[in-house]
């Protein structure tokens, strides 16, 4: 998996949504050590002290544990990440809906496109 | 003190022409720093003057409270733009000269990182590759322990991989006492791994602020700011 940063957004808000990402879709398991903020700075090729903060965001939020000898761990919570998972969701489909509505699709056209395309 | 370098009032000069006007400046400890401006906006007058390498017109450049000296030169470590090491010389050879002119040089991490990047210790400069050359630069120059990294253009001759390479060295040697200031006009290749950015422009600091700031507030990125400040 690499990280990839755009240039739109502040960068510690995109290494955030990579760890959701990375525990939802089970990358990174549930209660495992997380790398330290040295290793990953260096994989995603970002300051330490960016990766630090979202880390602590992250903390903040409950998806990770820090433990103060051995580090930080996922979050064995699975309603929590389960949340998350259905937020992820929605946002994609809110991106969906709102770029097809650019391409001058009604709300009902849409459902019928998808509709058509799983039977396809 | 949070800070390593403090600028007050620095001027500087060139008989009449006016590299840098009045700069008030600090550079926080533990932060990697970008000092951005196209080519001639000061940037290098500003390092030498750190470097103690110019003197100031007038004003004060201070490296953790002190004017530039032998003192500050020994927590200094300076990567220029330019090779500046003997060519005939092994790494090796190279290796005993740092040790010999800096106390803080750290020959393990020396080797450790000659090793990683796979350059044969036993190789003269001057058989080497334009590219491996400013690696061993790079690495001579960051396994010193010292209080303030500064480096001109890093990046400016590699490849792609060697670039990632060298962003790699600077993440992990990262240092929370340490200020690491890098001067480039290659931002896009460097932008998440500085925190703090400087703007220069015609010798005066027109932007000082984070790169996470600079994505917040302009919804873009530094580089894509950079080339609206200075667009010609």
């Amino acid at each position: 998996m690499s990280w990839q940063i755009d240039d739109s957004r502040p960068v510690y808000i995109q290494l955030i949504d990579e760890i959701k990402m990375r525990i939802i879709s089970g990358y990174y398991k549930l209660g495992d050590r997380l790398p330290s903020v040295r290793d990953l700075a260096e994989e995603a090729q970002v300051n330490p002290n960016t990766m630090q903060k979202a880390l602590t965001e992250l903390e903040s939020c409950g998806m990770l544990n820090s433990q103060r000898t051995s580090g930080r761990f996922i979050t064995d919570n699975k309603i929590l990440i389960e949340e998350m998972r259905q937020m992820f969701a929605l946002q994609y489909i809110k991106v969906f809906f709102e770029s097809m509505e650019k391409l001058g699709y009604s709300q009902e056209e849409i459902k019928q496109k998808i509709n058509n395309s799983k039977e396809g | 003190m949070d800070f390593s370098i403090e600028c007050r009032n620095l001027t500087k000069a060139y008989g009449k022409k006016v590299a840098l006007d009045n700069i008030n400046l600090k550079f926080n400890r533990g932060r990697i720093i970008g000092l951005l401006g196209p080519n001639g906006s000061g940037k290098t007058t500003l390092i030498k003057l750190v470097c103690g390498l110019l003197t100031p017109t007038s004003g004060d450049v201070l490296i953790n409270g002190k004017v530039p000296g032998p003192e500050t030169k020994a927590v200094v470590s300076y990567l220029p733009d330019k090779t500046y090491l003997p060519e005939w010389m092994k790494v090796t050879e190279l290796i005993s000269f740092f040790k010999s002119f800096y106390k803080d040089f750290n020959e393990q991490k020396a080797m450790t990182l000659f090793e990683k990047l796979h350059i044969d210790v036993n190789d003269k400069l001057k058989t080497m590759s334009k590219g491996t050359k400013e690696k061993v630069q790079l690495i001579l120059v960051m396994s010193r322990d010292a209080d303030v990294y500064i480096l001109d253009e890093p990046i400016a001759g590699v490849d792609p991989a060697a670039r990632d390479l060298i962003l790699n060295t600077i993440i992990a040697n990262y240092n929370p006492n340490a200020s690491v200031i890098i001067s480039t006009h290659l931002i896009a290749d460097v932008e998440t791994v500085l925190e703090d950015i400087i703007f220069i422009k015609y010798g005066k600091i027109e932007l000082q602020s984070t790169v996470d700031e600079i994505r917040d507030v302009n919804g873009k990125s530094v580089d894509t700011l950079f080339r609206e400040v200075y667009r010609c």
